[in-house]
């Protein structure tokens, strides 16, 4: 299993490699001169040659690319063109405020989901199963900027329960120690922090998480009711088995697989995707700063975040595997 | 005699209480739509960083609060000589930058700092120069080519030696990117290897200290006791960053927040309906025109030019598109800038007339030209392609058939620069208050040259001479009237429809008091306190 992983991993290079050229290629056919954005309505000649020349653009393409390369893999994704900063840093500045909440999330999707799944699998053609799945497609196809705003106009502005967006109330501060508020309010003990960053992660959570909880839910659905069809299901109903033993130790371990796999790619794709919950909810997650950056042709973070988002679903997709071989041995052995 | 005394005593003691005496204290929280890229202003281009520079640090000389003329910032007066070549610059004594946890060392401000802060960003053999990216804004202010040297004459005296006499140098010093950094901070984030820090750490002379900044969240400050310009009434203030516009609101509505920028249009009135927040509006500092490329037939023709002035209805246009926030313009400055010429009669909307216009230039039945729309929402022009639809229909009353034509901005400014288009919707915001900013720099033949700002391609020498004169003299009064002068020979050839200005609304608490819009975009809030919190 191991040579397996580490041949995987060794994979991951060529795929990156292609990954980092598109990118690359990509930004520079679209059109508009990153200098020229930069400057909008001032732009004279000479500031946008000065410009063009201080961000290395005059240099050839292929220059500019290997030397991206030769500095990315020592972690050094240069400077933004809009801040002059180290791009890592930027980019460590909002990475927790996305992990936090993808994480919380998934979370909820997971938890529900999964419930909402199997009792549906279950009690098929009950009213509970009914109504699961119509609220589950409801759910993936509600945009999530509309539900956003719908959860804080009831919760926040009207009911006055939860408050409208932000991490923190602005009375709270956090020194970031793990960037993770629920995490950092503990170590410090500043309890009221803690339940403030509570009650800001309940709406984004839901609103970000109801497409992953709605996927879920049907996927667990589906497989469970071709998993309970299965004859060592019957065995094992034959053999006297209690209902819920049946359903939780025989039919879910297998009816898990492929609910894994889109667990796993949902967690990649709630990372880098979570440009419209951040947005509506004042998350100052990468989503807003990715979006900034294509806006304004800042092509280091741009190249940045790409990659470290294609990391991340290799990564995933690493996990996934592993996880895979976990539950289902039969895979361990191929 | 007596009663009239009484009533005296009466009306000054009910004026008193209107002006109750400003309160100290509370956390003010200002809602924006972005976080600051920077916190080192010289090199940023954009509102949301010098919103947040402006809190931290001084220029020599400032813009007087909710208005573009000139006060003395931390330089305290300055001289010009005649040729209007050197200006010395008096330094104000006694100034400290803050302290603050990252930086504890010398704190006085002299005259080397100017010098550092000024001089890296042209001066190409300086450490700095190559640091933090571009100077932008000293690039696109044109600087580089007005400021020839900078000279320390003691530790509270500097002098500019300038390259040519440009009377509106003053007003550029006033902008963000001309601040004053502390030069021994800067010294020793270099002697440290860290020189970048200069642009997240800053260390200021201004109202307000930096004490935290989360990334896309928040920046924190707390007062500045000593500031020099008096101690700004709250103790603490907060920049919130909040991208989406209706949220913004709610978190207003829920007194998360106090002030907030940039409210969607169709809420305003809402927001003004209720009963504890309040609109403070003013004219921006912008333009938003209609250019006619006058090296295209038939927009060399004067008489035309006039008739689709004529043709347009603008108040049409601002009540649909800017949803009241904006108003008609026919001057090609708005009226929150000095010399603006109240006195010009705009062309009268009227179809008929335009149309015999048209006939009498030789166009009886119209012609076919293109009309250039840009594809992002600006200031000036909130929805380009509605705009362009509205004139067209116009243009087609009177027999002129235009063709939309839409790019992507960046694609429309290098095409509209080398005069590819007909017609073009365009604007400008001012910058620094000077009419300069707008009558020489969008309307003079020096920038006709390809690629141009003046994408009329109007060549003017009656025009060229009045903003040139004005340029080299520094008597206000003088250059007002040549400024005054050179809007009614706009008037008369009309490159442009002046179309609008847009108005800026910011909804605040009703317990805020203090609060002042400035035309040059700035928000700051040393003079913001609260009523009862």
């Amino acid at each position: 299993m191991f040579e397996y992983f580490l041949k995987r991993l060794v994979w991951t290079i060529p795929t990156l490699l292609g990954v980092s050229l598109l990118v690359f290629s990509i930004i520079h056919i679209t059109p508009g001169d990153p200098a020229l954005i930069m400057l909008g309505e001032h732009a004279n000649k000479e500031a946008v040659e000065q410009i063009r020349k201080d961000l290395g653009l005059d240099k050839p393409l292929v220059q500019q690319y290997l030397l991206f390369i030769s500095r990315a893999i020592k972690g050094d994704f240069g400077k933004s063109i809009t801040s002059g900063q180290d791009v890592i840093i930027e980019f460590k500045d909002r990475f927790p405020a996305t992990v936090e909440l993808t994480l919380v999330s998934i979370f909820i999707a997971i938890l529900l989901g999964l419930i909402a799944g199997i009792l549906s699998a279950v009690k098929r053609y009950s009213i509970f199963d009914y109504i699961s799945m119509v609220t589950a497609l409801a759910g993936v196809s509600m945009p999530v900027f509309w539900l956003g705003l719908m959860l804080m106009y009831f919760f926040s502005v009207e009911l006055n329960l939860l408050p409208v967006s932000g991490r923190l109330s602005y009375q709270f501060y956090l020194e970031s120690i793990t960037g993770l508020y629920l995490v950092d309010s503990l170590l410090v003990k500043d309890f009221p922090a803690f339940f403030d960053a509570i009650k800001h992660l309940i709406l984004p959570g839901i609103a970000l998480g109801t497409i992953p909880l709605a996927i879920i839910a049907r996927m667990t659905r589906s497989s469970m009711l071709e998993v309970m069809r299965e004859d060592y299901i019957k065995v094992a109903r034959s053999k006297g088995c209690s209902s819920t033993r049946v359903v939780l130790a025989h039919a879910l371990r297998n009816a898990l697989i492929p609910v894994v796999t889109i667990i796993g790619l949902m967690f990649g794709v709630l990372l880098a995707g979570a440009i419209l919950t951040e947005t509506t909810f004042s998350w100052p997650g990468i989503g807003k700063w990715i979006v900034n950056a294509v806006y304004q042709r800042d092509f280091p973070v741009i190249q940045c975040a790409t990659l470290i988002i294609a990391v991340i679903f290799i990564m995933m997709n690493l996990i996934v595997d592993l996880i895979y071989a976990v539950i289902n041995p039969k895979i361990r052995l191929e | 005699m007596l009663k009239k005394m009484f009533i005296i005593a009466f009306v000054s003691l009910l004026g008193f209480s209107a002006y109750a005496a400003p309160k100290y204290g509370g956390t003010l929280v200002f809602g924006r739509g972005g976080d600051a890229v920077t916190m080192d202003p010289s090199h940023a281009t954009d509102g949301n960083t010098f919103n947040a520079t402006i809190q931290v640090y001084d220029m020599l000389v400032k813009f007087e609060y909710g208005s573009t003329r000139v006060v003395p910032g931390l330089a305290t007066s300055w001289d010009v000589s005649d040729n209007g070549l050197e200006y010395i610059f008096h330094l104000r004594k006694g100034v400290k930058f803050h302290k603050t946890r990252y930086f504890k060392g010398d704190l006085s401000f002299t005259a080397d700092d100017v010098i550092f802060s000024l001089k890296r960003q042209f001066d190409i053999d300086h450490t700095y120069n190559k640091i933090g990216g571009p100077f932008t804004y000293w690039l696109s202010m044109d600087m580089s080519n007005i400021v020839k040297d900078i000279i320390k004459i003691d530790e509270y005296t500097v002098k500019f030696v300038l390259k040519k006499p440009e009377a509106s140098f003053i007003s550029n010093l006033a902008m963000d990117f001309a601040c004053i950094l502390s030069k021994k901070y800067a010294d020793k984030l270099l002697k440290e290897k860290r020189p970048g820090d200069l642009g997240r750490y800053p260390v200021g002379t201004g109202p307000f200290i930096m004490d935290k900044w989360i990334k896309d969240d928040r920046i924190i400050y707390s007062v500045n006791k000593e500031y020099w310009g008096g101690r700004p009434y709250v103790d603490k203030l907060i920049l919130k960053v909040i991208p989406n516009n209706s949220v913004r609101a709610a978190e207003l509505k829920t007194n998360q927040i106090h002030i907030m920028d940039f409210p969607n249009p169709e809420e305003v009135d809402s927001l003004s309906k209720n009963s504890d927040i309040k609109l403070v509006k003013q004219e921006g500092m912008n333009i938003g025109y209609l250019s006619m490329n006058m090296e295209k037939k038939p927009f060399d023709n004067k008489l035309v030019r006039q008739a689709i002035n004529m043709a347009i209805n603008k108040k049409g246009i601002v009540d649909a598109i800017y949803a009241g926030l904006g108003v008609t313009a026919k001057n090609p400055i708005p009226p929150s800038i000095w010399s603006y010429n109240d006195k010009i009669n705009d062309y009268k909307y009227n179809p008929d007339e335009a149309k015999k216009l048209l006939t009498e230039a030789g166009y009886p039945n119209g012609f076919n030209t293109d009309l250039w729309a840009m594809a992002v929402p600006r200031p000036y022009i909130p929805d380009g392609r509605k705009i362009a639809e509205a004139i067209q229909s116009d243009l087609s009353n009177i027999g002129v058939k235009a063709k939309i034509i839409s790019y992507d901005w960046g694609t429309y400014l290098e095409k509209t620069k080398y005069g590819e288009h007909s017609m073009a919707l365009l604007g400008w915001t001012g910058d620094n208050g000077d009419p300069d900013n707008f009558l020489y720099v969008l309307l003079s033949s020096v920038a006709a040259k390809k690629p141009a700002q003046n994408i009329a391609f109007y060549r003017s020498k009656k025009f060229d001479a009045l903003v040139e004169k004005a340029k080299v003299i520094t008597n206000i009064e003088e250059r007002t009237k040549l400024y005054m002068q050179a809007q009614e020979v706009f008037h008369e050839d009309v490159p442009w429809v002046p179309l609008a200005h847009s108005v800026v609304v910011v909804p605040v608490r009703k317990n805020v008091k203090g609060f002042k819009i400035d035309p040059t975009g700035s928000r700051r809030f040393d003079q913001v306190w609260f009523d009862k919190e």
